[in-house]
């Protein structure tokens, strides 16, 4: 019961609640339940929408932990989503064997590129669980492994987020290639079963809609009880004077590590989520452009909250959508704009705003 | 003296007569052909008498501009005029009745070419003589042996000569002679062209008899012959990788000197560095266009020369407003510095691409840096590499100058080394930070003006080179000259060594991974400063 008060107040508690029942009960109820001119009405095309947000909502989830709570700027969690959402992808391509354009036991682009057999990377994707355990751990063992060297010779601030730049765009030249055995720049898409539910069909939509609603709220209370457990103080002792808190006796290279890894994890899950609302996972999803946006989500909403990296990328990715129909030519006057802003300007954030000036 | 002059005017006339009257032959040949293999064989004989003065015939014929009249007269028909072959006299093409001789088709062409080059190997000019002799290199003509070892004696100019000697090894190959044959084997294999292998590799083949088509001399000297050329090609492989690593880390070098100031003064990644090439190189189209409005023709190639210090304008005031107005309210907050910077580099981009437009723009070469040195076959270097790479010593020198021997060096070097002790000392440091920004900027101006001359100029262009940047700043340690300067070559030379062995995306990787490893062992670059800090 103290621990609960530790990660919340009442009054929050009830307030997280009231959101996540919104999202998770709502959404479907206002879609489902009203009529289709009613002012409550969710249409239908709304859901795969939303529940995009939410998987970038996952995304900057994951971004404020490592970056609001250690310190650590990331410019490479575009990489970590889409491993994630490439396992994904390739279950179901897997799972839609023979009924491709070419009515083959391969994916369409191996037959388009004349391979004859399955590369050896792609043994056991016809499985589901095996591929949702590849989701999360391709991304963990490249942070892991990323991370350990980095953190281990003490690389960080600017040095850091550069390095995970150039871990970025290696990976999407590699991506990009042809021969990498992953679709190259077209990647894979022309989905059409998860688990036997036709992915075109509504109620599919509402259902991953709903789930990836549920895991962000499951994964919201994770951290939240992760940044204030004496994990999450040691972490951010080390954001402020990573050498005073080695001369106390802590090593913050497991810490560091650890954020860093299940941060990779959470974007892993949120790019597993995304790619079957969207129907398509690509190389373009690991440009470096992608990775600072995604920076941007969580410095709008304000750092070291958790709630701002929510808000945030709501609210840049609403502004998105609505700039790149309307105003495209605008749209990225508007994001350098709002980078240059918020740093100079805002750098609480959003979320910043509401709060007292001592409670940060 | 006297004498021996009047006898040479004699031997030179007389010689003209005869050629005079082979070629007179020759062009009745011509003018009586009426189908293509005649028309070849009438070439091949107006080749090899060598006379420049069928060079306009020869052309004219290439034009389909030749007709013949029906006396066997050939005329060179232009527009409504017709001039007589060989002769002053003009006339309207309307008042002859000419017939037209058997068109020029690809065939008649290839033995068109030699002979005009033949006979071109005569002229004054060097540089005709030496299109020529690449000409007859490419398609050496049967029966061609004596003509050009006579060209050979008469040539002056080395490059030349060396083309003829080479185009007569090609052809004594296939002499009867086999001395002659060792000879031209022996000739080939020095000059080391892959071009030669196959002929060469002809004269190691058995007949279907088994027995061999040469005598085992011929043989042997044939085996030493390609392996010295394949030897050669291997030197030349490993001599153009270096060429081209130098290269690249030199274009490197141009895009991360500025970063590396920038970097080292203020601890700062500026994310829209790479803008600034872009600017740089934008500039040099701008001043390149007004050239060509507003100059006379005479004067484009001035252009880049013009670039330069206007790009380093352009860019050096764009990076000292984006110092003023955003970079300074943010000191101390690397991270958010880094995410500005990159808003600010969206920024530019779109107005670039709202000014210029989303394509990439032409920037042309000016005629001094076209072409190349050819310094073996297969070899050569591209003036616009080389003037880069002498550029990037330029520019390196200059801004090493700047930082070792004047004021604002020493101040800029002081406020890297220890910000609060400069500061104390009386240095104002944020007016050190501004100039230092814009000499950063200025730099990667000028690194844009040189991109321009290798590359397409397009809004993104700078988005490319930033990762790669930052890698040699990573790798080279921070504020030492010393240090970009081998971490760009090495980045450079390693990635063009690699490449083909393993492809450019597999090179790119593992030069990544070799910096993540490298910087295992010495977190502060290369060359670090020394010093003891406190970290935090």
């Amino acid at each position: 019961m103290t621990r609960l008060r530790q990660m919340h107040s009442p009054l929050a508690w009830g307030m997280v609640f009231l959101v996540a029942a919104l999202g998770i009960v709502g959404v479907p109820l206002l879609n489902t339940m009203t009529e289709a001119g009613s002012t409550w009405h969710v249409p239908d095309y709304m859901v795969p929408l939303l529940g995009k947000f939410l998987c970038y909502a996952l995304v900057a989830l994951a971004m404020d932990l490592i970056w609001g709570y250690a310190g650590i700027l990331s410019l490479g969690h575009g990489v970590f989503f889409a491993l994630g959402g490439y396992a994904m992808g390739m279950y179901l391509m897997r799972s839609m064997a023979g009924l491709g354009v070419y009515r083959s036991e391969l994916p369409d682009f191996m037959v388009f590129l004349d391979w004859k057999e399955l590369p050896w990377f792609w043994y056991g994707f016809d499985n589901f669980g095996f591929a949702m355990f590849m989701a999360l751990a391709v991304p963990a063992v490249l942070a892991y492994i990323f991370g350990f060297l980095a953190f281990r010779s003490r690389i960080k601030g600017v040095y850091f987020s550069i390095i995970t730049q150039a871990m970025t765009f290696a990976l999407m030249l590699l991506f990009f290639r042809n021969e990498t055995g992953f679709g190259g720049n077209n990647g894979l898409t022309d989905f059409k079963f998860l688990l036997g539910y036709n992915l075109q069909e509504h109620d599919t939509r509402l259902a991953l809609y709903v789930i990836t609603a549920s895991v962000l709220f499951i994964s919201y209370l994770v951290c939240r009880w992760l940044v204030t457990s004496k994990f999450g103080r040691v972490l951010m002792a080390i954001r402020d004077a990573e050498s005073r808190v080695m001369f106390c006796g802590y090593n913050p290279l497991q810490y560091k590590l650890f954020a860093w890894t299940f941060s990779a994890i959470l974007c892993g899950l949120a790019g597993a989520l995304y790619v079957p609302q969207v129907g398509i996972i690509n190389p373009s999803e690991m440009m470096p452009a992608n990775s600072i946006e995604m920076a941007i989500w969580v410095a709008v909403g304000g750092r070291g909250t958790l709630i701002g990296g929510l808000v945030g990328s709501g609210v840049v990715n609403g502004m998105k959508s609505w700039f790149t129909v309307s105003y495209p030519d605008l749209w990225l006057y508007f994001l350098g704009g709002l980078f240059i802003f918020v740093t100079l300007f805002l750098p609480r954030g959003l979320v910043g705003l509401f709060k007292r000036k001592d409670s940060a | 003296m006297l004498h021996r002059l009047s006898l040479f005017l004699c031997c030179v006339l007389f010689a003209s007569q005869i050629h005079a009257a082979e070629l007179e032959n020759a062009l009745t040949t011509l003018a009586q052909a009426s189908s293509r293999s005649e028309l070849i064989a009438a070439i091949e004989q107006i080749g090899a008498t060598g006379d420049a003065k069928a060079i306009p015939i020869l052309e004219a014929l290439e034009n389909n501009d030749l007709k013949a009249s029906e006396t066997g007269q050939l005329w060179i028909v232009q527009g409504e005029k017709a001039h007589a072959a060989l002769d002053d006299t003009t006339a309207e093409a309307a008042s002859l009745t000419l017939n037209d001789l058997p068109k020029v088709n690809n065939t008649v062409r290839r033995a068109l070419r030699p002979a005009i080059a033949q006979l071109q190997l005569g002229a004054p000019d060097v540089k005709t003589r030496l299109a020529a002799a690449e000409e007859l290199k490419k398609r050496p003509p049967d029966n061609a042996a004596d003509m050009l070892t006579q060209a050979i004696e008469r040539e002056t100019d080395a490059q030349v000569k060396t083309l003829l000697e080479t185009t007569l090894a090609q052809i004594q190959l296939e002499s009867p002679d086999p001395a002659q044959r060792l000879e031209a084997i022996n000739l080939l294999g020095q000059r080391g062209n892959p071009d030669f292998i196959p002929p060469l590799t002809d004269l190691l083949q058995q007949n279907t008899d088994g027995s061999y088509k040469e005598p085992p001399e011929v043989r042997t000297a044939a085996s030493k012959a390609i392996a010295a050329i394949e030897a050669s090609q291997a030197r030349i492989a490993t001599l153009r990788n270096l060429f081209y690593g130098i290269s690249l880390g030199s274009i490197l070098l141009l895009a991360a000197l500025g970063l590396a100031i920038t970097f080292g003064l203020m601890g700062v990644i500026n994310m829209a560095h790479g803008e600034m090439l872009m600017l740089g190189a934008y500039s040099t189209y701008v001043v390149q266009n007004l050239f060509k409005d507003y100059l006379p023709a005479a004067a484009f190639d001035a252009y880049l020369l013009v670039a330069l210090p206007v790009a380093f304008m352009v860019s050096a005031a764009v990076g000292i407003l984006l110092e003023r107005t955003v970079i300074r309210h943010l000191y101390g907050r690397p991270l958010e510095t880094l995410l500005a910077t990159w808003g600010i580099s969206l920024l530019l981009i779109q107005t670039v691409r709202v000014l210029f437009g989303a394509q990439n723009v032409q920037v042309a070469n000016p005629s001094w840096l076209s072409g190349g040195w050819e310094v073996a076959a297969n070899f050569v270097l591209p003036y616009n590499r080389l003037a880069i790479i002498f550029f990037v010593i330029l520019v390196v020198v200059m801004v090493w100058l700047i930082l070792q021997r004047t004021a604002l060096g020493l101040q800029v070097r002081a406020v890297t080394q220890n910000r609060n002790m400069a500061a104390c000392m009386g240095i104002a440091t944020r007016r050190v930070d501004m100039w230092t920004f814009g000499l950063g900027s200025g730099v990667a101006g000028l690194g844009g003006v040189a991109l321009s001359q290798i590359g397409n100029v397009g809004p993104e262009l700078g988005q490319g080179y930033i990762v790669d940047s930052f890698m040699v700043v990573v790798l080279g340690g921070v504020g030492k000259i010393a240090g970009t300067v081998t971490g760009a070559l090495g980045l450079g030379v390693i990635t063009k060594y690699l490449e083909p062995e393993v492809g450019a995306v597999l090179a790119k990787i593992m030069v990544l991974v070799f910096i993540i490893l490298f910087i295992q062992k010495r977190p502060q670059g290369i060359f670090a400063l020394k010093g003891r800090f406190v970290e935090n």
